[in-house]
């Protein structure tokens, strides 16, 4: 795959003396989508923020389309559109006005049938002539992707792209995502979600703590990620794991109340089913059952350790 | 892409647009100030004072008057211009954007004097609906308008930089540029004043804004034309260059 966006070393400690981001290497394909997936203060706007210029790294540097941003900005910047993760927007401007006013300030004529077209695909066209402050959030947030989209950027950057929007618009996000990425445009997005990185990726980055723990094909990702706990919530406490249970991978917890269990969602056979009847079999009652995703922080934490106690 | 024409006009027009939603205001104000210090000064003052270095009070003033109001409207679209984004985030844009320091600068200052020297023209305009004013030199009146424009458009916009507040933003405009304004000579002659006073005019710079300016519609003014120009020039360049060591080093602009 032919290389768009190469990250080497690039680290970042804030004047508050905050280590942002670890020195980190990343390299992004051309036409992929790649998510990069971490909680909050992992460090992922300022890595966007910094390839972008917003943000002045402490070490390192980047080539995007081959040239340096520091140094071949203007090359650079011609090719790069961000969304950022608010809502920053010219409170009196008119959607028309401040679209027009972003494909410019990036160095192009101003193209109206160009910037119609844009509108329109995100149904945007009927409120051209409405200020900035009669519109909604989510509103707001398709206009600041028109911004990012109005000079015809190769290289876009989401940041939380789907934060506080609703489920329409959430699918719109992600159908947008596909057709930039029919028309051969790289996408770079932020998320929370698991899911989100799993819906729009092809690769994913995790990111904690400022440090990038790794990068891999979603599908690879997703079976490391995709651990679950089953709790049983026992109607008598027991002091001890039954005997007839002692080979199921089983912990009590709550005090004898509870008896959970670890499994991956993705295996083909989880256990799940085997362990009940065996539950049932050896005369254990229990009044509740729940499932639960492994929390994106307890995968964090997880891997992280998994990191430290390889190095 | 050598130099980004597109950028810079967007950023001119935008600007420019931002003061067209408040036209009236904008206008308004300086043409009902100057018509108040023409009744304060011009009528009530000026009828005791007869000439002041062979001028009519009235037309004295006027120059003055001019300046007066350019200097604070220069700082204060400039400084507004550049502090609003970055107080509302979305400078994030215009840092995201090929868009060179000097572009950058054509833009916003060039956009904040334009502003300043119509008002200025107004005010000449309003002044001549009370006294009858001649300009001995109309072609250095306006390249002088143009210059103290540029320079304090300039000086306006390193305050918004610095500005990390409303009330930074109104401290250096109130407190310094107002006061040096009105004693370095808006509404009198320094000749006017006893010895020592005059003596610590000297170092006020407005002084020799003020002068030069004066000395475009007179032919006469308190310094001597050639030392009004240098101190213009060198503010220009103090200006210059600190704004051109504010955008290296991304001072109050980048994280
Ligand atoms: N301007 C700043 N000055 C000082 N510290 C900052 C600044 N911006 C961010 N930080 C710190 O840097 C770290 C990384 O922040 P960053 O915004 O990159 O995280 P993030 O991954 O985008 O988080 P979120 O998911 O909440 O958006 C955090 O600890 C944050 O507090
Ligand atoms: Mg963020």
């Amino acid at each position: 795959m032919e290389t768009i966006l190469s990250i080497r070393g690039v680290a970042k400690t804030y004047k508050s003396g905050t280590v942002a981001l670890q020195p980190t290497d990343l390299d992004i394909g051309k036409g992929e989508i790649f998510a990069l997936l971490g909680p909050n203060g992992a460090g992922k706007t300022t890595l966007i923020s910094i390839v972008c210029g917003i943000v002045t790294p402490s070490a390192g540097t980047i080539t995007a389309a081959g040239f340096d941003t520091v140094r071949d900005y203007r090359e650079t910047r011609t090719r790069i559109g961000l969304v950022p993760q608010e809502l920053l927007t010219d409170a009196f401007e008119t959607v028309m006005a401040t679209v027009t006013f972003s494909r410019r300030l990036f160095g192009r004529h101003g193209d109206a049938a160009f910037i119609e077209k844009l509108l329109r695909d995100l149904t945007l066209w009927d409120k051209r002539d409405a200020k900035m402050t009669e519109l909604s959030g989510g509103m707001k947030r398709r206009v600041m992707i028109a911004k990012a989209l109005s000079h015809e950027p190769d290289i876009l950057f989401l940041d939380e792209p789907t934060a506080g929007v609703d489920v329409e618009l959430r699918r719109d996000m992600w159908r947008l995502v596909h057709d930039l990425r029919e028309r051969g445009v790289t996408i770079i997005l932020t998320t929370h979600y698991i899911e989100e990185a799993e819906e729009m990726a092809d690769r994913v980055g995790v990111i904690a703590k400022g440090r990038l723990i790794l990068v891999d094909e979603k599908a690879a990702l997703m079976r490391k990620l995709g651990k679950k706990t089953l709790t049983l919530t026992l109607s008598e406490p027991l002091a001890e794991v039954p005997s007839a249970l002692s080979h199921w991978p089983l912990t009590l917890t709550d005090e004898g109340h509870a008896l959970t269990f670890a499994f991956d969602a993705n295996a083909e056979d989880n256990g799940v089913r085997a362990l009940l009847r065996a539950a049932d079999e050896a005369g254990i009652a229990w009044k509740d059952i729940a499932t639960k995703q492994s929390s994106l922080e307890d995968i964090f934490v997880g891997l992280v350790h998994e990191q430290e106690g390889r190095a | 892409m050598t130099f980004n024409w597109h950028g810079v006009l967007a950023i001119y027009r935008f600007e420019l647009a931002r003061f067209g939603r408040t036209i009236w205001t904008s206008l308004m104000t300086p043409v009902i100030t100057t018509s108040l210090y023409f009744v304060v000064f011009g009528t009530a003052i000026g009828s005791r004072m007869n000439e002041v270095g062979g001028v009519p009070y009235g037309a004295f003033i006027v120059p003055g008057l001019m300046m007066l109001t350019m200097l604070t409207e220069s700082i204060f679209n400039a400084s507004f211009g550049i502090f609003m984004p970055k107080w509302s985030g979305t400078i994030y844009e215009l840092l995201s954007a090929p868009v060179s320091t000097l572009e950058t600068l054509v833009g916003y200052v060039g956009a904040a004097a334009s502003k300043s020297c119509i008002v200025a023209l107004v005010i000449f305009a309003t002044a001549h609906l009370f006294v009858d004013v001649q300009v001995a030199h109309p072609f250095w009146a306006l390249c002088y308008l143009l210059l103290v424009a540029v320079t304090f458009c300039l000086f306006g916009f390193i305050l918004g930089l610095w500005a990390k507040g409303f009330e930074q933003l109104q401290v250096i405009p109130l407190l310094v540029v107002t006061p040096l304004t009105f004693l370095g000579g808006a509404f009198y002659s320094i000749d006017m004043l006893p010895g020592i006073w005059r003596t610590i005019s000297l170092f006020n710079p407005i002084v020799y804004l003020i002068s030069g300016f004066r000395w475009t519609f007179f032919g006469v003014g308190d310094v001597p034309v050639a030392a009004s120009l240098g101190a213009t020039f060198g503010f220009l360049c103090i200006c210059v260059t600190v704004i051109a060591v504010i955008f290296r080093t991304g001072w109050r602009l980048k994280k």
